[in-house]
Protein backbone atom coordinates (compact mmCIF):
# COMPACT_ATOMS: atom_id res chain seq x y z
CA UNK A 1 0.00 0.00 0.00
CA UNK A 2 1.45 3.30 -0.73
CA UNK A 3 1.05 6.26 2.15
CA UNK A 4 -2.46 6.89 1.86
CA UNK A 5 -3.78 3.76 2.04
CA UNK A 6 -1.60 2.86 5.10
CA UNK A 7 -3.37 5.69 7.10
CA UNK A 8 -6.73 5.13 5.48
CA UNK A 9 -6.69 1.35 6.23
CA UNK A 10 -5.47 2.31 10.02
CA UNK A 11 -8.19 4.86 10.04
CA UNK A 12 -10.81 2.29 9.17
CA UNK A 13 -9.54 -0.80 11.35
CA UNK A 14 -8.97 -2.60 7.67
CA UNK A 15 -5.37 -4.26 6.85
CA UNK A 16 -5.48 -3.45 3.79
CA UNK A 17 -7.71 -0.86 1.39
CA UNK A 18 -7.21 -0.38 -2.36
CA UNK A 19 -8.14 2.80 -4.26
CA UNK A 20 -12.32 2.80 -5.27
CA UNK A 21 -13.21 1.40 -1.88
CA UNK A 22 -15.44 3.04 0.61
CA UNK A 23 -14.54 3.73 3.61
CA UNK A 24 -15.80 5.16 7.01
CA UNK A 25 -12.49 6.66 8.38
CA UNK A 26 -12.00 7.57 12.07
CA UNK A 27 -10.86 11.16 12.39
CA UNK A 28 -7.83 11.86 13.83
CA UNK A 29 -8.76 16.44 13.85
CA UNK A 30 -10.54 18.78 13.08
CA UNK A 31 -10.94 22.66 11.88
CA UNK A 32 -12.95 24.88 11.36
CA UNK A 33 -13.16 28.70 11.33
CA UNK A 34 -15.12 31.94 10.87
CA UNK A 35 -16.73 30.68 7.77
CA UNK A 36 -17.66 26.95 8.60
CA UNK A 37 -18.12 27.08 12.34
CA UNK A 38 -21.42 29.61 11.41
CA UNK A 39 -22.23 27.28 8.94
CA UNK A 40 -21.71 23.94 10.55
CA UNK A 41 -23.66 25.66 13.26
CA UNK A 42 -26.96 25.95 10.99
CA UNK A 43 -26.69 22.57 10.14
CA UNK A 44 -26.84 21.67 13.88
CA UNK A 45 -29.75 24.50 14.01
CA UNK A 46 -31.49 21.95 11.26
CA UNK A 47 -30.62 18.52 13.23
CA UNK A 48 -32.05 20.24 16.12
CA UNK A 49 -35.40 20.54 14.71
CA UNK A 50 -35.33 17.01 13.47
CA UNK A 51 -34.50 15.71 17.25
CA UNK A 52 -30.94 14.89 16.71
CA UNK A 53 -28.99 15.27 19.82
CA UNK A 54 -26.45 17.68 18.94
CA UNK A 55 -25.17 18.69 22.83
CA UNK A 56 -22.06 17.18 22.82
CA UNK A 57 -18.77 16.74 20.26
CA UNK A 58 -17.51 13.18 19.97
CA UNK A 59 -13.97 15.21 21.62
CA UNK A 60 -13.64 18.42 21.44
CA UNK A 61 -9.73 18.28 22.43
CA UNK A 62 -9.65 16.79 18.91
CA UNK A 63 -11.03 19.88 17.35
CA UNK A 64 -9.50 23.23 16.92
CA UNK A 65 -10.74 26.45 15.53
CA UNK A 66 -9.11 29.54 13.75
CA UNK A 67 -10.87 32.96 12.72
CA UNK A 68 -8.79 34.05 9.65
CA UNK A 69 -11.50 34.95 6.86
CA UNK A 70 -13.04 37.92 7.56
CA UNK A 71 -10.83 39.16 10.57
CA UNK A 72 -10.46 42.05 11.75
CA UNK A 73 -14.20 42.37 11.01
CA UNK A 74 -15.27 45.38 8.13
CA UNK A 75 -18.92 44.64 9.01
CA UNK A 76 -21.05 43.52 11.75
CA UNK A 77 -22.53 40.32 10.33
CA UNK A 78 -18.70 39.20 10.38
CA UNK A 79 -18.26 40.36 14.12
CA UNK A 80 -22.01 38.55 15.11
CA UNK A 81 -19.93 35.51 13.33
CA UNK A 82 -16.55 35.13 15.84
CA UNK A 83 -18.99 36.08 18.63
CA UNK A 84 -20.73 32.67 17.02
CA UNK A 85 -17.72 31.33 17.16
CA UNK A 86 -16.56 31.95 20.31
CA UNK A 87 -19.97 30.97 21.79
CA UNK A 88 -19.87 27.65 20.39
CA UNK A 89 -16.05 27.02 21.52
CA UNK A 90 -17.29 27.79 25.08
CA UNK A 91 -20.62 25.67 24.68
CA UNK A 92 -18.62 22.62 23.55
CA UNK A 93 -15.64 22.97 25.56
CA UNK A 94 -13.16 23.13 22.67
CA UNK A 95 -9.75 24.79 24.11
CA UNK A 96 -7.43 24.94 21.05
CA UNK A 97 -9.35 28.42 19.81
CA UNK A 98 -6.90 30.83 17.90
CA UNK A 99 -8.51 34.43 18.35
CA UNK A 100 -7.46 37.52 16.02
CA UNK A 101 -6.27 39.71 18.88
CA UNK A 102 -5.25 37.27 21.49
CA UNK A 103 -1.35 35.94 20.93
CA UNK A 104 -1.03 33.74 18.25
CA UNK A 105 -3.89 33.54 15.24
CA UNK A 106 -3.62 33.13 11.87
CA UNK A 107 -4.98 31.27 8.74
CA UNK A 108 -5.68 28.09 9.49
CA UNK A 109 -3.74 26.19 7.18
CA UNK A 110 -0.92 28.29 8.28
CA UNK A 111 -1.78 27.17 12.10
CA UNK A 112 -1.69 23.65 11.42
CA UNK A 113 1.90 23.20 10.61
CA UNK A 114 3.51 26.93 12.38
CA UNK A 115 1.51 25.19 15.82
CA UNK A 116 1.96 21.49 14.61
CA UNK A 117 -1.66 20.61 15.76
CA UNK A 118 -1.52 17.83 12.74
CA UNK A 119 1.28 14.95 13.24
CA UNK A 120 2.32 12.88 10.61
CA UNK A 121 0.18 9.98 9.92
CA UNK A 122 -3.01 10.97 11.04
CA UNK A 123 -6.33 11.76 9.27
CA UNK A 124 -7.40 15.38 9.61
CA UNK A 125 -10.18 16.75 8.10
CA UNK A 126 -10.84 21.00 7.67
CA UNK A 127 -13.80 22.77 6.57
CA UNK A 128 -11.80 24.81 4.22
CA UNK A 129 -11.18 23.19 0.79
CA UNK A 130 -7.18 24.04 1.67
CA UNK A 131 -7.21 21.37 4.15
CA UNK A 132 -4.73 19.71 1.76
CA UNK A 133 -2.06 22.11 2.62
CA UNK A 134 -0.87 19.93 5.58
CA UNK A 135 -0.43 16.86 3.66
CA UNK A 136 2.93 17.77 3.72
CA UNK A 137 3.53 16.70 7.28
CA UNK A 138 2.52 13.34 5.81
CA UNK A 139 -0.84 13.50 7.18
CA UNK A 140 -4.12 12.67 5.19
CA UNK A 141 -5.74 16.27 5.22
CA UNK A 142 -8.87 17.40 3.11
CA UNK A 143 -11.69 19.87 2.98
CA UNK A 144 -14.84 19.26 3.32
CA UNK A 145 -18.33 21.30 3.48
CA UNK A 146 -19.96 22.02 6.70
CA UNK A 147 -22.68 19.45 6.90
CA UNK A 148 -19.85 16.55 6.69
CA UNK A 149 -17.68 18.50 9.28
CA UNK A 150 -21.24 18.33 11.34
CA UNK A 151 -20.97 15.14 11.16
CA UNK A 152 -17.19 14.44 11.89
CA UNK A 153 -18.23 16.66 15.24
CA UNK A 154 -20.72 14.42 16.27
CA UNK A 155 -19.37 11.02 15.18
CA UNK A 156 -15.78 10.94 14.85
CA UNK A 157 -16.11 9.74 11.34
CA UNK A 158 -17.21 10.32 7.39
CA UNK A 159 -17.36 8.57 4.48
CA UNK A 160 -14.12 8.19 1.94
CA UNK A 161 -13.65 6.89 -1.25
CA UNK A 162 -10.08 5.26 -1.65
CA UNK A 163 -8.65 7.65 -3.60
CA UNK A 164 -6.27 6.48 -6.46
CA UNK A 165 -2.80 8.29 -6.12
CA UNK A 166 -0.66 10.82 -8.92
CA UNK A 167 2.78 10.18 -8.19
CA UNK A 168 4.79 13.27 -8.77
CA UNK A 169 8.58 12.46 -8.98
CA UNK A 170 10.49 15.65 -8.58
CA UNK A 171 13.98 15.57 -9.85
CA UNK A 172 16.74 18.14 -8.30
CA UNK A 173 16.79 21.35 -6.52
CA UNK A 174 14.88 24.04 -7.58
CA UNK A 175 17.36 26.96 -8.79
CA UNK A 176 17.24 30.11 -6.50
CA UNK A 177 14.82 32.05 -8.52
CA UNK A 178 12.23 30.03 -8.60
CA UNK A 179 10.24 28.25 -5.88
CA UNK A 180 7.61 25.47 -4.89
CA UNK A 181 5.34 28.47 -6.14
CA UNK A 182 6.21 28.08 -9.47
CA UNK A 183 6.40 24.48 -9.79
CA UNK A 184 3.29 23.34 -8.63
CA UNK A 185 1.62 25.90 -11.05
CA UNK A 186 4.04 24.21 -13.77
CA UNK A 187 2.04 21.19 -12.67
CA UNK A 188 -1.19 22.44 -12.51
CA UNK A 189 -0.31 23.60 -15.93
CA UNK A 190 0.54 20.57 -17.15
CA UNK A 191 -2.47 18.60 -15.35
CA UNK A 192 -5.33 20.92 -15.33
CA UNK A 193 -7.83 21.96 -12.63
CA UNK A 194 -9.62 18.82 -12.80
CA UNK A 195 -6.16 16.59 -13.68
CA UNK A 196 -6.39 15.00 -10.27
CA UNK A 197 -10.28 15.26 -9.81
CA UNK A 198 -11.39 12.78 -6.55
CA UNK A 199 -7.68 12.07 -6.73
CA UNK A 200 -4.44 12.06 -4.03
CA UNK A 201 -1.32 14.27 -5.28
CA UNK A 202 1.79 12.64 -3.93
CA UNK A 203 5.37 14.14 -4.05
CA UNK A 204 8.59 12.68 -3.69
CA UNK A 205 11.82 12.23 -5.77
CA UNK A 206 15.45 14.30 -4.91
CA UNK A 207 13.70 17.39 -5.36
CA UNK A 208 11.58 16.70 -2.29
CA UNK A 209 14.48 15.44 -0.12
CA UNK A 210 16.01 19.07 -0.93
CA UNK A 211 12.61 21.05 -0.47
CA UNK A 212 12.19 22.78 2.78
CA UNK A 213 9.01 22.00 4.81
CA UNK A 214 7.09 25.13 3.79
CA UNK A 215 8.30 24.74 0.06
CA UNK A 216 6.24 21.36 0.49
CA UNK A 217 3.20 23.30 2.03
CA UNK A 218 3.37 25.29 -0.66
CA UNK A 219 2.95 22.15 -3.02
CA UNK A 220 0.54 20.30 -1.11
CA UNK A 221 -1.65 23.42 -0.39
CA UNK A 222 -2.11 24.15 -4.06
CA UNK A 223 -3.25 20.45 -5.24
CA UNK A 224 -6.47 21.98 -4.16
CA UNK A 225 -6.46 23.76 -7.41
CA UNK A 226 -5.95 20.77 -9.53
CA UNK A 227 -8.98 19.20 -7.63
CA UNK A 228 -7.18 16.82 -5.89
CA UNK A 229 -8.86 14.81 -2.76
CA UNK A 230 -5.79 15.74 -0.94
CA UNK A 231 -1.72 16.49 -1.33
CA UNK A 232 0.47 14.29 0.49
CA UNK A 233 4.53 14.19 1.04
CA UNK A 234 6.06 10.85 3.18
CA UNK A 235 7.45 12.56 6.18
CA UNK A 236 11.46 12.58 6.73
CA UNK A 237 14.01 13.58 8.89
CA UNK A 238 12.71 17.71 7.82
CA UNK A 239 9.71 16.82 9.09
CA UNK A 240 10.46 15.31 12.49
CA UNK A 241 12.86 18.45 13.00
CA UNK A 242 10.15 20.91 12.08
CA UNK A 243 7.65 19.28 14.04
CA UNK A 244 9.82 19.12 17.31
CA UNK A 245 11.44 22.58 16.89
CA UNK A 246 7.33 23.03 17.25
CA UNK A 247 7.21 21.40 20.42
CA UNK A 248 5.43 17.91 18.89
CA UNK A 249 7.16 14.67 20.02
CA UNK A 250 4.79 11.82 19.75
CA UNK A 251 4.49 10.54 16.22
CA UNK A 252 4.38 7.65 13.79
CA UNK A 253 5.95 8.14 10.32
CA UNK A 254 3.54 6.50 8.14
CA UNK A 255 5.43 5.75 4.87
CA UNK A 256 4.28 3.59 2.18
CA UNK A 257 5.22 0.45 1.35
CA UNK A 258 8.43 -0.23 -1.36
CA UNK A 259 6.06 -2.16 -3.65
CA UNK A 260 3.14 0.98 -3.46
CA UNK A 261 0.93 1.37 -6.04
CA UNK A 262 0.27 4.51 -8.17
CA UNK A 263 -2.20 5.09 -10.61
CA UNK A 264 0.06 7.59 -12.79
CA UNK A 265 3.75 8.53 -12.31
CA UNK A 266 5.26 11.73 -13.65
CA UNK A 267 8.88 13.20 -13.24
CA UNK A 268 9.16 16.46 -13.86
CA UNK A 269 13.17 18.29 -13.90
CA UNK A 270 12.68 20.63 -10.74
CA UNK A 271 16.59 21.61 -11.32
CA UNK A 272 15.63 23.43 -15.11
CA UNK A 273 12.18 25.43 -13.84
CA UNK A 274 11.88 28.55 -14.62
CA UNK A 275 9.52 31.11 -12.79
CA UNK A 276 6.15 30.65 -13.91
CA UNK A 277 2.48 32.24 -13.51
CA UNK A 278 -1.01 31.60 -13.81
CA UNK A 279 -3.16 34.17 -16.41
CA UNK A 280 -6.61 35.20 -15.46
CA UNK A 281 -8.83 33.54 -15.15
CA UNK A 282 -7.58 29.56 -14.09
CA UNK A 283 -4.52 28.72 -12.08
CA UNK A 284 -3.73 26.59 -15.00
CA UNK A 285 -3.33 29.05 -16.91
CA UNK A 286 0.61 29.10 -16.76
CA UNK A 287 2.96 30.63 -19.02
CA UNK A 288 6.91 31.48 -18.82
CA UNK A 289 7.21 34.64 -16.53
CA UNK A 290 9.69 36.11 -19.67
CA UNK A 291 6.75 35.37 -21.89
CA UNK A 292 4.30 36.90 -19.93
CA UNK A 293 1.87 39.74 -21.25
CA UNK A 294 3.00 43.59 -20.97
CA UNK A 295 0.26 44.82 -18.22
CA UNK A 296 0.33 47.38 -15.77
CA UNK A 297 -0.18 46.23 -12.52
CA UNK A 298 -2.36 48.08 -9.84
CA UNK A 299 -1.20 45.91 -7.28
CA UNK A 300 0.98 43.31 -5.38
CA UNK A 301 -0.36 40.98 -3.12
CA UNK A 302 2.04 39.12 -0.52
CA UNK A 303 -0.20 36.94 1.68
CA UNK A 304 -2.32 33.84 2.06
CA UNK A 305 -2.00 30.50 2.93
CA UNK A 306 0.10 29.52 0.03
CA UNK A 307 2.24 32.66 -0.08
CA UNK A 308 3.13 34.27 3.52
CA UNK A 309 4.43 31.51 5.75
CA UNK A 310 8.03 33.00 6.76
CA UNK A 311 10.46 31.40 3.76
CA UNK A 312 7.78 33.16 1.42
CA UNK A 313 8.59 36.67 3.77
CA UNK A 314 12.02 36.14 3.20
CA UNK A 315 11.96 35.59 -0.79
CA UNK A 316 10.32 38.90 -1.23
CA UNK A 317 12.60 40.81 1.31
CA UNK A 318 15.63 39.47 -0.60
CA UNK A 319 14.15 41.14 -3.64
CA UNK A 320 12.60 44.32 -2.00
CA UNK A 321 15.64 45.18 0.65
CA UNK A 322 17.07 48.67 -0.33
CA UNK A 323 14.34 48.92 -3.80
CA UNK A 324 11.17 50.45 -3.59
CA UNK A 325 7.96 49.62 -4.47
CA UNK A 326 6.23 51.25 -7.50
CA UNK A 327 2.60 50.17 -7.13
CA UNK A 328 0.71 49.05 -4.01
CA UNK A 329 2.17 46.44 -2.16
CA UNK A 330 0.14 44.64 0.78
CA UNK A 331 2.56 42.02 2.75
CA UNK A 332 0.53 39.92 5.31
CA UNK A 333 2.17 37.27 7.17
CA UNK A 334 -0.38 34.52 7.37
CA UNK A 335 0.36 33.76 11.51
CA UNK A 336 1.59 35.91 14.58
CA UNK A 337 4.06 33.72 15.14
CA UNK A 338 5.72 34.40 11.45
CA UNK A 339 4.88 38.38 11.77
CA UNK A 340 7.11 38.21 14.83
CA UNK A 341 9.90 36.33 13.48
CA UNK A 342 9.84 38.66 10.25
CA UNK A 343 9.77 41.77 12.98
CA UNK A 344 13.41 40.41 14.83
CA UNK A 345 15.03 39.24 12.22
CA UNK A 346 14.73 43.22 10.03
CA UNK A 347 11.46 41.94 7.15
CA UNK A 348 9.22 44.74 8.39
CA UNK A 349 11.32 47.07 8.16
CA UNK A 350 12.41 46.29 4.57
CA UNK A 351 9.03 45.90 3.59
CA UNK A 352 8.23 49.53 4.56
CA UNK A 353 10.94 50.79 3.63
CA UNK A 354 10.73 49.78 0.36
CA UNK A 355 6.97 51.58 0.61
CA UNK A 356 4.73 48.29 1.16
CA UNK A 357 2.19 48.20 3.80
CA UNK A 358 2.31 45.66 6.34
CA UNK A 359 -1.00 43.89 7.39
CA UNK A 360 -2.43 41.43 10.24
CA UNK A 361 -2.75 37.95 9.40
CA UNK A 362 -6.22 37.09 7.47
CA UNK A 363 -7.57 35.92 4.29
CA UNK A 364 -9.04 39.22 3.31
CA UNK A 365 -8.17 39.73 0.03
CA UNK A 366 -7.45 36.64 -1.10
CA UNK A 367 -11.32 35.42 -1.39
CA UNK A 368 -12.13 38.65 -1.92
CA UNK A 369 -13.89 39.28 1.20
CA UNK A 370 -11.84 42.43 2.55
CA UNK A 371 -8.77 44.00 3.66
CA UNK A 372 -8.11 45.30 0.05
CA UNK A 373 -10.16 43.93 -2.51
CA UNK A 374 -9.79 44.84 -6.70
CA UNK A 375 -11.72 47.38 -8.28
CA UNK A 376 -13.09 46.88 -11.59
CA UNK A 377 -10.13 46.79 -14.13
CA UNK A 378 -7.81 46.59 -11.81
CA UNK A 379 -5.23 44.15 -11.77
CA UNK A 380 -3.11 42.34 -9.49
CA UNK A 381 0.00 40.07 -9.40
CA UNK A 382 -0.45 37.66 -6.15
CA UNK A 383 1.25 34.96 -4.05
CA UNK A 384 -2.30 33.27 -3.40
CA UNK A 385 -3.68 30.33 -4.82
CA UNK A 386 -6.57 30.85 -7.19
CA UNK A 387 -7.76 33.69 -9.88
CA UNK A 388 -11.24 33.04 -11.12
CA UNK A 389 -13.71 36.07 -11.96
CA UNK A 390 -14.25 38.08 -8.94
CA UNK A 391 -11.54 35.95 -6.49
CA UNK A 392 -10.20 39.02 -4.82
CA UNK A 393 -12.86 41.74 -5.83
CA UNK A 394 -14.59 42.95 -8.56
CA UNK A 395 -15.89 39.94 -11.40
CA UNK A 396 -13.93 42.27 -13.70
CA UNK A 397 -10.38 42.55 -12.09
CA UNK A 398 -7.57 40.77 -13.07
CA UNK A 399 -5.49 38.55 -10.99
CA UNK A 400 -1.94 36.81 -11.74
CA UNK A 401 -0.79 34.01 -9.27
CA UNK A 402 2.93 33.86 -8.53
CA UNK A 403 5.63 32.59 -6.79
CA UNK A 404 6.71 35.89 -3.61
CA UNK A 405 9.71 36.21 -5.38
CA UNK A 406 8.07 37.23 -8.83
CA UNK A 407 5.30 39.13 -6.69
CA UNK A 408 7.91 41.41 -5.22
CA UNK A 409 9.82 41.94 -8.18
CA UNK A 410 6.78 42.73 -9.85
CA UNK A 411 6.03 45.15 -6.95
CA UNK A 412 9.51 46.87 -8.23
CA UNK A 413 8.91 47.56 -11.46
CA UNK A 414 4.96 47.57 -12.14
CA UNK A 415 4.57 44.76 -14.23
CA UNK A 416 5.37 40.98 -14.74
CA UNK A 417 8.85 40.41 -13.85
CA UNK A 418 10.89 37.80 -13.52
CA UNK A 419 13.23 38.09 -10.67
CA UNK A 420 16.56 37.70 -12.27
CA UNK A 421 15.85 40.34 -14.55
CA UNK A 422 15.88 42.95 -11.72
CA UNK A 423 18.80 45.50 -12.26
CA UNK B 1 -38.47 15.14 -11.20
CA UNK B 2 -39.22 17.83 -14.26
CA UNK B 3 -38.01 21.30 -14.92
CA UNK B 4 -36.72 23.59 -17.34
CA UNK B 5 -32.86 23.90 -18.47
CA UNK B 6 -30.74 26.60 -17.45
CA UNK B 7 -27.56 26.06 -19.87
CA UNK B 8 -24.18 27.51 -19.29
CA UNK B 9 -22.02 26.16 -21.91
CA UNK B 10 -18.66 26.05 -20.46
CA UNK B 11 -16.28 24.42 -18.35
CA UNK B 12 -14.87 25.02 -14.90
CA UNK B 13 -17.78 26.98 -13.59
CA UNK B 14 -16.38 27.79 -10.04
CA UNK B 15 -17.56 28.39 -6.30
CA UNK B 16 -16.67 32.14 -6.68
CA UNK B 17 -18.61 33.25 -9.25
CA UNK B 18 -21.70 30.63 -8.35
CA UNK B 19 -21.16 32.68 -4.84
CA UNK B 20 -18.98 35.07 -4.33
CA UNK B 21 -16.25 34.90 -1.33
CA UNK B 22 -17.81 38.32 0.64
CA UNK B 23 -20.99 36.80 0.73
CA UNK B 24 -19.39 33.75 3.13
CA UNK B 25 -20.41 36.06 6.10
CA UNK B 26 -23.86 35.23 5.13
CA UNK B 27 -25.49 32.18 6.54
CA UNK B 28 -29.23 32.43 5.82
CA UNK B 29 -30.40 30.36 3.00
CA UNK B 30 -32.44 33.17 1.34
CA UNK B 31 -30.70 35.93 1.13
CA UNK B 32 -27.31 33.47 -0.02
CA UNK B 33 -29.97 32.33 -2.68
CA UNK B 34 -30.70 35.91 -3.91
CA UNK B 35 -26.98 36.13 -4.68
CA UNK B 36 -26.27 33.05 -6.26
CA UNK B 37 -24.16 33.01 -9.96
CA UNK B 38 -23.86 36.53 -9.48
CA UNK B 39 -20.04 36.36 -10.88
CA UNK B 40 -20.85 34.80 -13.82
CA UNK B 41 -24.73 35.74 -14.45
CA UNK B 42 -26.56 38.05 -13.10
CA UNK B 43 -29.98 37.62 -15.09
CA UNK B 44 -30.21 34.03 -12.99
CA UNK B 45 -32.95 35.31 -10.65
CA UNK B 46 -34.87 36.37 -13.38
CA UNK B 47 -34.71 32.91 -15.15
CA UNK B 48 -34.90 30.63 -12.79
CA UNK B 49 -37.87 29.22 -11.23
CA UNK B 50 -38.61 26.47 -8.45
CA UNK B 51 -37.76 22.99 -10.14
CA UNK B 52 -34.84 23.95 -12.93
CA UNK B 53 -32.27 22.44 -13.83
CA UNK B 54 -28.61 23.35 -14.53
CA UNK B 55 -26.49 22.10 -17.61
CA UNK B 56 -23.02 23.08 -18.10
CA UNK B 57 -19.64 21.53 -18.94
CA UNK B 58 -17.10 20.11 -17.12
CA UNK B 59 -15.70 20.28 -13.86
CA UNK B 60 -18.47 21.96 -12.29
CA UNK B 61 -18.12 23.56 -8.62
CA UNK B 62 -14.72 23.70 -8.81
CA UNK B 63 -12.20 25.50 -5.91
CA UNK B 64 -13.57 26.80 -2.75
CA UNK B 65 -15.39 24.17 0.10
CA UNK B 66 -18.02 26.48 0.64
CA UNK B 67 -21.09 24.88 1.13
CA UNK B 68 -22.83 28.00 0.28
CA UNK B 69 -22.45 27.58 -3.35
CA UNK B 70 -25.15 24.21 -3.70
CA UNK B 71 -27.43 25.88 -0.55
CA UNK B 72 -27.74 28.94 -2.61
CA UNK B 73 -28.34 27.06 -6.05
CA UNK B 74 -30.90 24.92 -3.93
CA UNK B 75 -32.59 27.66 -2.27
CA UNK B 76 -33.18 29.27 -5.44
CA UNK B 77 -35.49 26.63 -7.16
CA UNK B 78 -32.19 24.27 -8.52
CA UNK B 79 -33.40 20.38 -8.17
CA UNK B 80 -30.51 19.10 -10.10
CA UNK B 81 -26.91 20.11 -12.07
CA UNK B 82 -26.72 18.37 -15.07
CA UNK B 83 -22.70 18.58 -16.00
CA UNK B 84 -20.11 16.39 -18.17
CA UNK B 85 -18.06 15.97 -14.50
CA UNK B 86 -17.91 17.80 -11.06
CA UNK B 87 -15.40 18.84 -8.42
CA UNK B 88 -15.06 16.99 -5.55
CA UNK B 89 -16.16 18.67 -2.80
CA UNK B 90 -19.06 20.25 -4.34
CA UNK B 91 -20.57 16.97 -5.40
CA UNK B 92 -20.53 15.64 -1.78
CA UNK B 93 -21.64 19.05 -0.16
CA UNK B 94 -24.92 18.83 -2.91
CA UNK B 95 -25.28 14.85 -1.97
CA UNK B 96 -24.31 14.70 1.91
CA UNK B 97 -26.65 17.85 2.53
CA UNK B 98 -29.51 16.82 0.33
CA UNK B 99 -29.46 20.14 -1.49
CA UNK B 100 -29.38 19.03 -5.32
CA UNK B 101 -28.80 16.34 -7.33
CA UNK B 102 -25.44 16.12 -9.09
CA UNK B 103 -26.00 14.20 -11.97
CA UNK B 104 -22.77 13.81 -14.52
CA UNK B 105 -24.19 13.34 -18.50
CA UNK B 106 -21.84 12.51 -21.82
CA UNK B 107 -20.66 14.51 -24.41
CA UNK B 108 -24.40 14.01 -26.77
CA UNK B 109 -26.14 14.60 -24.36
CA UNK B 110 -25.08 17.56 -23.45
CA UNK B 111 -24.53 18.91 -26.75
CA UNK B 112 -27.75 18.10 -27.30
CA UNK B 113 -29.88 19.29 -24.61
CA UNK B 114 -30.62 23.41 -24.96
CA UNK B 115 -31.50 26.31 -23.07
CA UNK B 116 -35.31 26.15 -21.85
CA UNK B 117 -35.95 22.95 -23.24
CA UNK B 118 -38.42 20.41 -20.46
CA UNK B 119 -37.00 17.55 -18.71
CA UNK B 120 -37.79 14.58 -16.26
CA UNK B 121 -35.12 12.74 -14.82
CA UNK B 122 -35.50 9.31 -13.39
CA UNK B 123 -32.54 8.43 -11.20
CA UNK B 124 -34.46 4.89 -10.63
CA UNK B 125 -34.26 4.05 -14.37
CA UNK B 126 -31.04 6.73 -14.92
CA UNK B 127 -32.81 8.17 -17.90
CA UNK B 128 -33.77 11.47 -18.57
CA UNK B 129 -36.53 12.45 -20.75
CA UNK B 130 -36.08 15.53 -23.14
CA UNK B 131 -39.87 16.91 -23.72
CA UNK B 132 -39.68 19.69 -25.09
CA UNK B 133 -37.15 17.22 -28.34
CA UNK B 134 -38.68 14.13 -27.16
CA UNK B 135 -35.49 12.24 -26.53
CA UNK B 136 -34.39 10.06 -24.34
CA UNK B 137 -30.83 10.17 -22.52
CA UNK B 138 -28.98 8.43 -20.14
CA UNK B 139 -27.52 9.58 -16.81
CA UNK B 140 -24.40 7.82 -15.23
CA UNK B 141 -25.46 6.01 -12.78
CA UNK B 142 -24.82 7.18 -9.03
CA UNK B 143 -22.09 4.91 -7.10
CA UNK B 144 -23.80 2.56 -4.31
CA UNK B 145 -22.53 4.96 -1.29
CA UNK B 146 -24.39 7.97 -3.25
CA UNK B 147 -27.35 6.79 -4.24
CA UNK B 148 -28.18 4.82 -0.44
CA UNK B 149 -27.19 8.66 0.89
CA UNK B 150 -29.61 10.55 -2.05
CA UNK B 151 -32.35 7.67 -0.68
CA UNK B 152 -31.73 8.36 2.30
CA UNK B 153 -32.14 11.91 2.56
CA UNK B 154 -28.72 12.84 2.98
CA UNK B 155 -25.71 11.70 5.30
CA UNK B 156 -27.18 12.36 8.84
CA UNK B 157 -30.34 10.23 7.69
CA UNK B 158 -27.85 7.64 6.30
CA UNK B 159 -27.70 4.43 8.44
CA UNK B 160 -24.19 3.43 8.55
CA UNK B 161 -24.98 0.07 10.04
Amino acid sequence: MNIVEKILARASNRNVVSPDEVIFANIDKVMVHDVSGPGVLKVFDKLKKQGVNVEKLWDPSKVWVAEDHFVPSAEKISAENIVKLQNFTKTYGIEKHFKYGMGQYGICHTLSHEEALVLPGEVYVGGDSHTNTTGALGAFACGLGHTDIAYVLLNGRIWFKVPETLYFKLNGKLPDHVMAKDLILKIIGEIGTDGANYKTMQFGGSGIDEMTVESRLTLCNMTTEAGAKNGIVEPDQKTVDYLQMRGASNFNLVKGDSDAEYSKVYEFESSEMEPIISKPFSPENTVIVREAPTVDLDKSYIGSCTGAKYEDLEAAAKILKGRQVKIRTEILPAAISIYKRAMENGLIKIFLDAGATVGPPTCGACCGAHMGVLAKDEICVSTTNRNFPGRMGHVESQTYLSSPLVAAASAVTGKLTDPRDLN
Amino acid sequence: MKGKVIKYAKDNIDTDVIIPGQYLKIHDYKELASHAMEGLDPDFHSKVNEGDFILSGKNFGCGSSREHAPIALSNSGIKAVLALSFARIFYRNSVDGAFLLPIEIDEKTYQNISEGDELEIDIKSNTIQNITQNKTYPMKPFSEIIRKIIESGGLFNYDLD
